[in-house]
């Protein structure tokens, strides 16, 4: 009997433990390093300075291909714009409104309640202008790739020319971060890309940070709310928790 | 009700009469009040009233859901965003339902493996035990349909690759399954009924619970000996003892809750869902929830047809197979022992039952290649071994240790203990 189940433990050792070493392996591309990111943590918040540089990133340079559908320009307020600030972004894009009151559809500034306006009307066109490649929307990127903001960060400084062993494909690009290295969006974050209002100097490394907070406030406008919430709903329930235990001693010491 | 003339008295003369007329007050006294309850509960026995807040918690927020949310292939993953972003306290509601059902299968894995490990699966619980795998099934069913309404990438191929396995049934295979999509493809009309149905089936699920909590209530629970009550020694009323042990727990269970859902809400997801559905584009590992990995890992185990039946149907029938299993399991265990406690053997034999699941699972988040395939097989092997042929045998040849006369004999101190030996009143609820 012994015997036996000591066989049977080996045995799913072995399956536990050999199982995992060829998932370890099999990466296809590198674990992007972990940032210390403001937002990081129990009490995280997102810094407002480099998430308003990274919203000019965005703008002038994401934004040419990149649509971002669920962010409205009234959201930024989160970020510490003025209200007027805001309808300053806004009305720089022209929003197609309509039907009036004759039956047409007629372009007017945007508004502070307008979402983000796209750069295309649609895949096809967004397809037709970049080589047959569809840049995705951004509004979820952080949330929507395995490693978060950790991995945007690290495929927007992750460009590099291709190794000799690699044949890229027409119009790809070679990337350490993305899964099997060719991605069809260039480097755009070239230094001096964009001129900082707030005068900070723009090189590669600080545009993909500012534009990664910002992307990962994108993805999560609640974030900081839902974690002051949580701190406050957990130090409660330690008291709640604490008080019942007490009770509940209090009434099974009849019986003990 | 004959019961209507109970010994119970309340002070409170609406409430008195109320009871006369019908008599849920008596009702709730007596099954939650003065229910004699064994004393020797540890905290495994928290689960079940666990997973019935759970169940609340889902149903309280989902319907809240329901009201914001858009059941079309155009609109679903918008009117997600919009509960997140646009919705008063929404990202609260979603976050708190994502991370209920998780919880909940915690909850319900707990409590099934207690059920395991302390026998109460056996005689006169058998029936309490089959309602429970029901209950298992449905929230199965309810949870698979609530992963394909965000219509993300995962839910979208999530609900492709699963529908697709009731193509393998032979002859009738791919009329089911144009059925069950109600077209030729996972597309608008599934999405419709899946919400749908999803809206039904936990109010189906409450059905159940009712009549798992009645068959309870006529054997009675079990306990960490295995030994039935002898009598009032054995025993505390369920309230205020169990009450107040089920709220510390619960609040517990809370704030591992909510870590979860203030601090890691995603934790549990697959990133590839805040990715909207796309027919065209398969993401490159699809998987399941993590709740349904081991299951998912005995359906790709089989990929060897086995006399007439394709490996896709084998599959199929041995995830099937491997939760009926579940409900003969009154029948393949022989043991007239029910604890763990007493079976140094079968101790043995629940651990590695545990520890097979947890590779299942790990398998079933793993591609299936290479020599992930053949673990999936041996640890599926496995599994049926445990229920087919050890369960069976160990019955007849285990020695069990002996058991105690009573509970109290087994959990309260001896000698100088007798003041605790002394039966406890029941004393009425201080309500009412």
């Amino acid at each position: 009997m012994r015997v036996i189940k000591n066989s049977i433990a080996a045995a799913l050792a072995t399956i536990v433990f050999g199982a995992l070493m060829p998932a370890l392996a099999a990466e296809e591309a590198p674990t992007p390093p972990a940032q210390d990111w403001s937002f990081n943590g129990v009490f995280g918040t997102f810094d407002r300075a480099s998430s308003q540089r990274g919203l000019q990133v965005y703008l002038d340079v994401c934004a040419t291909c990149h649509s971002m559908d669920y962010l409205a320009y009234r959201n930024l307020v989160d970020l510490g714009f003025s209200e007027a600030e805001v309808e300053a972004i806004a009305q720089r894009y022209t929003v197609m409104d309509g039907p009036d009151d004759s039956g047409n559809m007629f372009e007017r500034p945007g508004l502070p309640q307008d979402r983000f306006v796209a750069p295309f009307a649609n895949e096809q066109a967004a397809r037709a202008a970049n080589n047959n490649a569809y840049p995705p929307d951004l509004t979820l990127i952080v949330d929507a790739r395995a490693g978060g903001a950790d991995y945007i960060y690290a495929l927007l400084t992750g460009y590099h020319d291709a190794p000799d062993d690699v044949e890229l494909g027409a119009g790809m690009n070679y990337n350490e971060y993305f899964p099997g290295h060719q991605i069809a969006m260039p480097n755009m974050l070239f230094d001096g890309a964009v001129q900082y209002t707030d005068g900070t100097e723009s090189t590669l490394d600080q545009m993909a940070w500012d534009v990664t907070n910002f992307l990962a406030y994108a993805s999560e406008p609640n974030l900081e709310y839902r974690k002051q919430t949580g701190v406050s709903v957990i130090l409660f329930l330690l008291v709640f928790a604490g008080l019942l235990y007490a009770v509940k001693r209090k009434i099974w010491s009849r019986v003990h | 009700m004959a019961h209507g003339s109970s010994a119970t008295h309340f002070n409170n003369p609406v409430v008195r009469w109320v009871d006369r007329r019908l008599p849920i007050f008596s009702m709730m006294h007596r099954e939650y009040g003065e229910f004699p309850t064994p004393r020797n509960f540890n905290y495994l026995w928290n689960f079940g009233a666990l997973a019935m807040f759970f169940l609340v918690l889902m149903i309280a927020t989902g319907v809240v859901l329901a009201m914001h949310y858009t059941p079309n292939t155009e609109l679903a993953f918008g009117s997600v965003e919009r509960i997140m972003r646009d919705v008063n306290g929404g990202w609260l509601l979603r976050y708190l339902h994502m991370n209920g059902a998780s919880f909940f299968f915690i909850v319900v894995y707990i409590h099934m493996f207690r059920g395991l490990y302390y026998g109460s699966y056996k005689e006169p619980r058998e029936i309490l035990w089959i309602l429970g795998v029901v209950i298992f099934l449905l929230m199965m069913a309810t949870a698979f349909m609530g992963y394909v309404l965000p219509w993300g990438q995962m839910s979208f191929w999530g609900a492709t690759v699963i529908t697709n396995l009731f193509s393998s049934i032979p002859l009738v295979g791919d009329s089911i399954v144009t059925w069950l999509w109600g077209g030729f493809s996972v597309d608008n009309p599934t999405l419709n009924r899946f919400f749908s149905l999803h809206f039904l089936l936990p109010f189906v699920i409450l059905g159940v619970v009712v009549l798992h909590i009645a068959a309870l209530h006529v054997t009675g629970s079990n306990n960490p000996t295995g030994i039935e009550p002898k009598g009032p020694q054995d025993t505390l009323p369920f309230h205020p003892y169990y009450t107040m042990k089920d709220t510390f727990g619960l609040a517990v269970c809370l704030i591992l809750f909510s870590i979860m859902v203030f601090f890691a809400p995603n934790f549990m997801g697959h990133p590839d869902n805040y990715i909207p559905a796309n027919p065209l584009v398969t993401p490159p590992h699809i998987v399941p929830e993590w709740y349904f990995l081991p299951f998912y890992a005995i359906l790709r185990a089989i990929t060897f047809d086995v006399l007439f039946i394709e490996a896709k149907f084998g599959g199929v029938i041995a995830m099937f197979a491997s939760i009926f299993v579940l409900v003969v399991l009154p029948w393949l265990d022989t043991s007239k022992v029910r604890s763990c406690k007493y079976r140094p053997v079968y101790r043995w034999f629940f651990w590695l039952l545990v520890i097979d699941v947890l590779a299942l699972g790990y398998l079933g988040s793993q591609p299936a290649e290479g020599n992930f395939v053949l673990y999936a097989q041996l640890a599926t092997l496995y599994y049926f071994l445990h229920f087919l042929v050890i369960l069976p045998l160990l019955g007849k040849f285990e020695r069990p240790k002996p058991l105690p006369k009573s509970i109290a004999e087994a959990v309260l101190p001896k000698g100088g203990g007798s003041a605790g030996m002394a039966p406890v009143a029941a004393r009425p609820m201080d309500k009412a």
